[in-house]
């Protein structure tokens, strides 16, 4: 199988579908490779099949997924679901898994909608059972209709550690505190951004009244925490953190960590486009220009895979995209395009506004970025600490992937997703240089494993057509 | 470890983690299910052995790593179960099929 | 300004392994190596320490290949005494699976001209059958497709990656001084030494040695040594960890102490793109599938490209420059196998001028046209 289309959409959250539903509109052929089994993403997973009394509980922002999701199911674009995108050429061709077949695909233009991931959460304990991350519960209600069934503490900061502690609350579950790390400073250095933050207020009131629900139940919010560590054997049994210079333990059942998210950069990277550091929440995301357009002449990127915006910045930023691969493609001329594209920039605006207060309010802490525990395991996979690392760049290692060499750090199976920036960061420090001189991981296809079998039949059929 | 808000029932769906029969609600992913089952851990490391449990459930940790139907070292967040489906854990590194 | 007794240009398999010879003998040795995103074959080396395919045209080079494979395991427990670190060197003999009957054949035939060219020396490869060679990897069951192998006694491999490793910390350990990021830009020699230019540093030294792969190619002109060295790229799969199911060496499948099985190889003129194509990946997959049915559901983890030091005959070039004396050039495709030899004898060509037996022949001066009458 090896379709041709005019837009090949990687991910099926905002962006991808909203790039779907425009590019389809405008008369452009599109398929949407999505792993995921049905629309919606991360952040409406779930969308379509959730139950009324969760959707409920997980609040409007979360149901605004439902109008986007029908309008894509009612557009004609090909959806291909459960499609694990494991190969991006610069091209534009592209080797997916779907069933456990391989097959490949074209797009004049390819639109790489793939998201964001939570920032790794090395803390010494975070691979002990128990222990997730904010959207791995989230994920879990979302999909699942699940809470943590026992004592839950949510530890980090920004806002999603703040907006599932509520739901949590919201669907019954035992949460027994939220520990956050902002401390009064990033209140300060956040203010002088409320003056030019459009929509500050808004969000302002958001969070204020996340804060309230949280507190009318009983829940304590400690802030200026740090020194998170989760305890436990076998399984994590309590976090343990420290406030005004003192100590303290909770006992729990469940771990929830966030300390923010960052784009995926596996797909943009392994195609070669080029990258750049975001200094402020201390990321790399691909460079674009005001279309999506990478370094790569065949490929976009739109939503939070392109630099974090939130959903509703996704589905603008989708739409974009599609917009300028109709114009390239012939679709409609630079006028109709840049006609289009304004109220849309403009929405984007708006949105985008808030980021520089966000982002002065819930700056990674450094301790989390480069954790300053030589035990903290940073490389999930391979078991790498943070300690073999520095040995590591003591003998000569110069970077991210000489590393990779001497320790096997990156090398797993999550191929440097739980790691990357961890590494970059332990690097950059050891050797006294900025993380953009350090630079990261080269990563390879294929971004998602696929069997030896898949691969070879591929390459019977290549044979064949031969 | 988690629990459901609502029962799976009527449309519930069969799966055999290590021997226990768990009725799971359809379209929940195997990794959802496991971790109703209280299951301690879901995988061992092959690098020491270490205890793990899926950790970030949208398939970028590969901690969720089990053995479906006598397939191992698959992404159970990334699996939908489906009825009579066996599972196991992920003891260790995998063996070859026969 | 920085001085030693000698400067080793390169911290790949030929550079550290000299490099790390000549500390073990007590010579102040400085190594200057690249940068992280430098090209590194060391970095994408297979691990083989193979004997049964190298030197045809030149008997020297079988001849010097199979001298390292015997000094192996002596190399290898020297590094876990100076380093610490295992390398985990299996020396069982190696086989290289013959897929086809055109394989087979040409196998065969190739044995045959080893065999002459070698005479006294001796050449101790053999062809095997297909029951054979399942009672070697009774782990493994072989494929119908299989028509036979080469066996080879001499044959091993060994971990590349901590080789390098324990090469750089044995290196350390023993007082020798690394620079990374201070790739050398130029070469001059003051009249009494070599002087050694990198963007941030200058180092000097009595002796000189280029072993930094295809920097080679803009370094060796500065000394007078005119070495012919091209890129050439093989791409490699690797796969998840698998409980440990065969540990011989089976040409362009491994399996790694870690667990993955690792398969190459291709032999593409690409010039220094290090990518990979989705066709040479099916078909390093197809050849699995072919050699073991059972790697049909092992998944692929990771997959690269890694480009080659070749010379035009495919075997070593170690030369001295005429005009520069205590100037060299020391390089292969092979860094792994020649590891041993070259942490042995080449340090000791290095640092005392005592040459290995017919050691000409590895002069980059075979690839002259010879003058017209």
């Amino acid at each position: 199988m090896n379709d041709t289309v005019d837009f090949l959409i990687i991910g099926g959250g905002p962006a991808g579908l909203a790039a779907a539903v425009e590019a389809d509109g405008l008369g452009l052929s599109t398929l949407v490779l999505d792993e995921q089994p049905a629309p919606g993403g991360q952040i409406y997973r779930g969308i379509e099949s959730v139950h009324p009394e969760t959707r409920s509980v997980l609040g409007d922002d979360y149901g605004q997924g439902a109008a986007l999701a029908g309008a894509f199911r009612a557009s004609k674009a090909d959806y291909r679901p459960g499609a694990a995108v494991w190969r991006v050429d610069e091209d534009g061709s592209v080797a997916y898994s779907q069933d456990g077949k391989g097959a490949t695909a074209t797009g004049t233009r390819i639109l790489v909608a793939t998201g964001a991931m939570e920032r790794p959460t090395p803390i010494p304990g975070w691979t002990l059972p128990g222990v997730m991350t904010a959207g791995g519960a989230q994920v879990l209600l979302k999909s699942s209709g699940m809470v943590p069934s026992g004592p839950v503490v949510v530890a980090g900061c920004g806002p999603l550690a703040l907006l599932i502690t509520q739901q949590l609350i919201r669907a019954g579950a035992d949460v027994v505190a939220l520990l956050e790390t902002t401390k009064f400073g990033d209140y300060l250095s956040a203010a002088p951004h409320l003056l030019t933050a459009l929509r500050a207020r808004d969000y302002l009131r958001k969070g204020r009244q996340l804060r309230r629900d949280i507190r009318a139940a009983g829940v304590p919010i400690h802030s200026g925490v740090d020194a998170l560590a989760a305890v436990g054997e076998d399984k994590v049994r309590a976090v343990s953190f420290k406030r005004n210079g003192a100590r303290s333990e909770i006992a729990v059942d469940t771990l929830l960590l966030h300390f923010g998210v960052a784009p995926n950069t596996q797909i943009t990277r392994q195609v070669f486009c080029d990258h750049e550091w975001y200094e402020p929440q201390r990321y790399w995301r691909p460079v674009r220009d005001a279309w999506g357009a990478t370094s790569q002449a065949a490929i976009a990127v739109a939503g939070d895979g392109g630099g974090i915006d939130g959903a509703v910045a996704a589905a603008l930023t989708g739409r974009l995209a599609a917009l300028d691969a109709a114009h390239r493609q012939g679709k409609i001329d630079q006028a109709e395009r840049d006609r289009r594209a304004a109220p849309l920039r403009d929405e984007f605006a708006t949105h985008q506004a808030i980021r520089p207060l966000l982002d002065a309010l819930f700056p990674p802490p450094p301790q989390i970025c480069a954790p300053p525990d030589d035990t903290t395991i940073v490389c999930r996979c391979e078991e790498i600490s943070a300690g073999d690392i520095k040995e590591a760049v003591a003998l000569g290692a110069m970077g991210p992937n000489q590393l990779k060499a001497f320790t096997r750090c990156g090398m797993g199976p999550c191929q440097g997703r739980m790691c990357g920036l961890t590494v970059s960061e332990l690097i950059a420090k050891a050797r006294g240089e900025t993380v953009e001189e350090t630079g990261y991981y080269r990563i390879r296809p294929p971004i998602k494993p696929v069997t030896l079998g898949e691969l070879a039949a591929m390459a019977a059929m290549a044979a064949m057509a031969d | 470890m988690f629990r459901r808000l609502h029962d799976p029932e009527p449309e519930a769906v069969t799966i055999n983690f290590e021997g226990e029969i768990l009725k799971v609600g359809v379209g929940e992913t195997v990794a959802a299910a496991v971790l109703t089952a209280n299951p301690g851990h879901s995988r061992t490391t092959p690098v020491t052995g270490a205890p793990r449990l899926p950790f970030c459930m949208m398939g970028a940790c590969f901690d969720c790593l089990m053995e479906i139907d006598g397939i191992p070292n698959r992404q159970a967040c990334m699996e939908i179960v489906q009825d009579g489906m066996k599972v196991r854990r992920q003891e260790g590194k995998r063996q070859l099929s026969a | 300004m920085h001085s030693a007794d000698v400067i080793v240009v390169g911290g790949g398999s030929f550079g550290a392994a000299v490099a790390y010879g000549l500390v073990r003998k007590g010579v102040d040795t400085v190594v200057l190596d690249g940068a992280d995103d430098s090209l590194r074959a060391a970095r994408g080396n297979f691990g083989l320490v193979w004997v049964q395919s190298k030197g045809m045209g030149l008997q020297r080079y079988a001849d010097w290949s199979r001298e390292s494979s015997h000094l192996w395991t002596d190399f290898a427990d020297d590094l876990k005494d100076s380093a610490g670190i295992h390398v985990n060197y299996q020396n069982g003999g190696g086989l290289n699976l013959l897929l086809s009957e055109e394989e087979r054949e040409t196998c065969r035939r190739n044995i045959d001209i080893m065999r002459q060219q070698a005479g006294a020396d001796g050449y101790d490869a053999e062809i095997i059958e297909r029951d054979e060679i399942q009672k070697m990897v009774p782990g493994l069951k072989v494929g119908d497709g299989v028509a036979g192998g080469s066996f080879g006694p001499h044959d091993g491999h060994a971990n590349p990656l901590r080789l390098l490793r324990a090469l750089h910390r044995g290196f350390e350990h023993l007082g020798g001084r690394y620079f990374a990021c201070n790739q050398v830009t130029n070469i001059t020699h003051d009249g009494g030494a070599f002087v050694a230019e990198t963007p941030s540093n200058c180092f000097t030294a009595p002796k000189i040695v280029i072993a930094c792969g295809h920097g080679i190619t803009k370094l060796a002109p500065m000394v007078g040594i005119n070495a012919p060295i091209r890129p050439q790229r093989g791409q490699v799969l690797v796969t998840e960890r698998i409980e440990t199911t065969v540990e011989m060496a089976l040409g362009s499948i491994r399996q790694t102490d870690e667990g993955g099985f690792m398969f190459g190889n291709s032999e593409e003129e690409v010039g220094f793109n290090d990518g990979t194509t989705l066709p040479v990946t099916g078909n390093i997959a197809a050849r699995a599938v072919k050699a073991f049915p059972q790697m049909a559901n092992v998944r692929l983890v990771r997959n690269w490209g890694c480009i080659r030091v070749l010379t035009p005959d495919k075997c070593a070039i170690y030369d001295e420059s005429e005009t520069l004396p205590g100037a060299y050039v020391a390089t292969s495709h092979s860094g792994v196998t020649l590891a041993a030899v070259n942490a042995h004898h080449v340090s000791k060509w290095v640092a005392t001028g005592e040459t290995p037996p017919d050691f000409d022949h590895f002069s980059a001066r075979r690839f002259d046209v010879p003058a017209a009458a």
